[in-house]
């Protein structure tokens, strides 16, 4: 068995370093002369003493202890892992891009504040909205950043609605973002077809409901065929309709949430718009309303004069206020501009095309061998059950893991919550068709393994540089650092 | 349409369609209904080929003045100090940046790996017990410090000192709004740059969750923690303490300060400025608090085979779990700039970082003689700094039209206070970090007098 992967405080060694100082040609200075001894650190800070060739070494072997688009086919429903353009991440490093600071004078930032207000024009185009901020960081911070502007609509008209009502295939982010924003939230159960059911939605409006959030496509993979009556239930009633944009490469193009009666959308531009999604971020989460809660937008967004300059805009007595520092995730914004601009309009409705077309090809093929979840069409992703594997003592969890020798990155597994032993599956429009009958064969053989050598399956997987790990114990006696100073 | 990122060929679609039983991908379609199907083409920007977009995204960047080709003394929150080569390199690896959270763990051990020593790092230089695996920057992470610290002491007040950064006690107004908490602020002591302690006292009530304190501060002066520590503990609130994490290689860690949670930005550590995002913010606690902790945690554990490896833990915690009873709705982290983090702590090493730190200090501090020696800039505060400082120009003087006259010189200047501080009118703050020179250090000074 080999050996441990050694943490980079494991590797240091008394006198080595890595750094290169910059030199210091201003006159000494004692720091003791200027900083109080009480302010200054009692005891230095434990970093590794290691040289350069360590630092890549280290760090090259973690990568290689990783998987990523870059490494194979990564069908992880709901979070649109697509292909990552690498012109993206050159002009993302430009120094006029990578080496701005947002507090120089506007004069010395035209391109950026450029760059921006096409951006937002952009993504309020692609959404059917009449504004955008480009502030949120995330999509759960988008979310929040949406439900503050209804709240402040709802108190602008002296109202302080309290209910924002989500359906039970939510992403778990939706009740969390509603109650930290202040609301209480009402789940709505879904029909037999995975829908928003209308009677009960009717039965959960009243005069307190702030908003309706929803995903459409959902979660599901499912368009609300009845979306134009369900918006319809919800403004009667005085509320807003919020939509969760985890899913908007189904419908580029095709259909707009502004159309379908929505009030306000987030968009996830590492999803939709192709930016990395780093290992867990950044991402960044832009914010759409339509005009009767542009307002209540943060301050400040972009704005153009009649000489075609551009300015902050900060403008707005009504507005909510800030939710992120600076202009948001600017390197991410660059990234997501260069990727609307190598496709163009057509372009993206053709990248929502291929994406839909790939799932339902998917989600046939596999038909025969798992339990589809919504029979039908799909959209951009569809769900399985792994139920009837079940028989052989074998759960969606080991299909997952089994999955791992094949050399691929699992579906999202066990959400949504709605369908049992789920598997969540969005190939992305950036995956051929080889790659999709691959990984369907691999899908089958492990359906037949599973009836012919449960064990087989039960204890995968044997290629990684770890099997399945203790996380039990991990919560119970948590080790959160090395505790090496 | 053909597209260098799409394979899709006619036959593919052909085949594809047959498999499914369908005649067009249009069928595909055929349950969003007519009413709200998009006619025609979205009013977007063009698309480009690659070498025109490339020239486009050039013509773009080339028309701001980056750091290459301008002397940067701008702070306030984000700074222009040398990113070692290597911390590029390692995280355009894709294996990295291509990567989602790693759900997967067999798979994501690289990952789980490297947030487990950017947490490592964290509680090294904050001294505190526990860190997460980042947040989305400093100032969320503030106002994420304020809604733990409410929910750990169950009191709706905040008290926060005007000298911490004016964005982030915006950003702080909007999630206590939010969340129903009460923002007190309290201002600065007279000519001294820090938190008047008189009034902080009288602020702090038996109803007080806690009190939030920046140092070095948004002016650039160290705030005397010693003296602000005992007044909200001795009322049995929360002391939260938002550092720079640069200034942590010589000046005194949170923790052994008495903090309670420790936040900042990381963005002086190998971070590109970015226009001020993607940045990443760090969030450490002790360790009665660790439960409370939002967003992502990983934590070491074993495989079946007895070998050492890293999970995502105490999920418990997380809104994906708890859903509407969630204090926090973070589900991500900042993990690539986590890992330029850690890259950049790597190669800087335990005494790399305290030379780093006392550059800073000597560059700043050779700054603001010249400064004070010029007769027409004067020093308003006599705190100490770090790296950064305020500079009162003289009556009269527009900030504005002086960084306009700097900016034609070369020289990116410092932040215009009156913005944020009515009463710091003609006043602004000068970063001066490693990277700058003696030469420009003088020259930056001269072009200001003459700007005048």
């Amino acid at each position: 068995m080999k050996p441990d992967k050694a943490l980079i405080f494991e590797l240091s060694r008394p006198g080595r370093a890595a750094c290169s100082l910059s030199e210091c040609d201003v006159p000494e200075l004692d720091v003791a002369s200027v900083i109080p001894a009480g302010m200054l650190r009692a005891k230095p800070a434990e970093l590794p003493e290691v040289y350069e060739v360590d630092v890549i070494r280290h760090y090259t072997e973690l990568s290689r202890r990783n998987f990523g688009v870059d490494n194979g086919f990564y069908p992880l429903g709901s979070c649109t892992m697509k292909y990552n353009p690498k012109l993206n991440e050159d002009v993302a490093r430009l120094p006029g891009f990578a080496k701005i600071h947002p507090y120089q004078p506007e004069s010395g930032v035209q391109g950026a504040l450029e760059l921006l207000h096409t951006l937002q024009n952009d993504l309020a185009a692609l959404t059917g909205m009449d504004g955008v901020t480009l502030q949120p960081a995330a999509g759960a911070h988008g979310e929040w950043t949406g439900l503050m502007l209804i709240r402040a609509y709802h108190e602008s008209r002296g109202e302080r609605r309290m209910k924002v009502i989500v359906p039970d295939s939510s992403h778990g982010t939706n009740p969390a973002s509603a109650a930290v924003a202040g609301f209480e939230t009402v789940t709505l159960k879904s029909d037999e077809r995975g829908m928003v059911d209308l009677e009960a939605l009717k039965a959960a409006v009243d005069g307190d409901t702030a908003a309706l959030m929803l995903t459409n496509p959902s979660t599901l993979g499912l368009f609300e065929e009845r979306i134009v009556e369900i918006a319809d239930i919800v403004h009667e009633a005085g509320g807003l309709l919020y939509y969760d944009g985890a899913n908007s490469n189904a419908i580029m193009g095709i259909a707009r949430p502004g159309d379908m009666g929505f009030d306000v959308v987030h968009l996830n531009l590492h999803k939709t718009m192709s930016t990395p999604h780093g290992g867990g971020g950044p991402g960044a989460g832009p914010v759409g309303v339509k005009s009767k809660l542009l307002p209540f937008l943060p301050v400040p967004t972009v704005g153009r004069r009649a000489d075609g300059t551009f300015y902050w805009d900060g403008d707005r007595p009504q507005s909510i206020g800030r939710v992120k520092a600076y202009c948001g995730n600017f390197g991410i914004l660059v990234r997501a501009y260069a990727y609307i601009r190598t496709y163009g309009p057509e372009g993206l409705r053709r990248v929502s095309e291929c994406a839909v077309l790939n799932a339902n090809y998917m989600m046939h093929r596999l038909a025969p061998y798992y339990d589809v979840a919504f029979p039908g069409v799909c959209k951009h992703e569809f769900v399985l059950s792994g139920k009837r594997l079940r028989a052989f003592g074998v759960r969606t969890l080991d299909v997952a893991k089994r999955l791992l020798d094949f050399g691929y990155h699992p579906p999202t597994i066990y959400f949504p919550l709605n369908v049992e032993e789920s598997m969540m599956i969005e190939p992305t429009e950036t995956e051929s068709k080889e790659t999709l009958d691959a990984f369907v064969d691999a899908m089958i053989r492990i359906a037949e393994e599973a009836e012919t050598d449960p064990q087989l399956v039960l204890n995968a997987p044997y290629t990684t540089v770890v099997k399945r790990l203790d996380e039990a114990t991990a919560a119970r006696k948590p080790v959160l650092n090395c505790s090496c100073g | 349409m053909k597209h260098r990122y799409l394979p899709m060929t006619e036959q593919d679609e052909a085949e594809m369609l047959r498999t499914i039983g369908a005649e067009s991908v249009e069928e595909l379609f055929r349950d969003i209904p007519g009413a709200v199907r998009f006619e025609g083409v979205l009013p977007m920007s063009g698309a480009l080929d690659e070498a025109a977009l490339l020239k486009h995204m050039r013509r773009l960047a080339g028309r701001n003045a980056d750091f290459d080709e301008y002397a940067c003394f701008l702070g306030a929150g984000i700074y222009d100090h040398h990113i070692p080569v290597v911390v590029n390199h390692i995280v355009s690896r894709s294996e990295f940046y291509t990567a989602y959270t790693p759900y997967q763990p067999e798979i994501s051990q690289g990952e789980l790996q490297a947030i487990f020593e950017f947490q490592s790092y964290v509680c090294e230089l904050t001294g505190m017990k526990v860190a997460n695996a980042s947040m989305y920057d400093g100032a969320t992470a503030l106002a994420e410090a304020a809604a733990l610290a409410a929910g750990a002491t169950k009191r709706r007040r905040i008290v926060v000192s005007r000298t911490v950064h004016p964005e982030a006690r915006q950003i702080l107004r909007v999630a206590a709004r939010g969340l129903g908490l009460e923002i007190v602020e309290v201002g600065c002591a007279p000519n001294n740059g820090t938190t008047d302690l008189t009034e902080l006292e009288a602020a702090i009530t038996d109803d007080t969750a806690a009190v939030l304190v920046q140092t070095p501060n948004f002016f650039g002066c160290l705030e005397d923690v010693r003296a602000i520590e005992p007044l909200i503990h001795a009322r049995k609130g929360l002391l939260v303490l938002s550092v720079n994490p640069l200034s942590l290689g010589l000046l005194e860690s949170p923790g052994a300060l008495g903090a309670d949670i420790a936040v900042g930005d990381a963005q002086p550590l190998g971070i590109a400025a970015s226009f001020g995002g993607p940045t990443c913010g760090f969030f450490a606690v002790t360790e009665p608090l660790m439960r409370r902790m939002p967003g992502r945690i990983v934590g070491q554990t074993v495989d079946s085979e007895g070998r050492r490896g890293f999970v995502l833990t105490l999920q418990a915690r997380e809104q994906h779990i708890r859903r509407e009873k969630a204090t926090s709705n973070i589900c991500s982290n900042q993990a690539l700039l986590a890992l330029c983090a850690s890259v950049y702590l790597s190669v800087m090493g335990k005494e790399g970082i305290r030379e780093t730190a006392l550059l800073n200090v000597r560059k700043s501090h050779y700054a603001s003689s010249l400064a004070a020696a010029s007769g027409t800039l004067s020093l308003p505060f006599t705190a100490p700094f770090f790296n950064e400082f305020v500079v009162k120009l003289p009556d009269g003087a527009d900030i504005g039209t002086v960084n306009e006259k700097l900016l034609k010189a070369g020289f990116i200047g410092g932040f215009d206070l009156g913005s944020a501080y009515p009463e710091l009118k003609g006043h602004l703050i000068v970063a001066v970090t490693e990277r700058r020179t003696r030469d420009e250090i003088e020259q930056f000074i001269r072009e200001m007098e003459a700007a005048l």
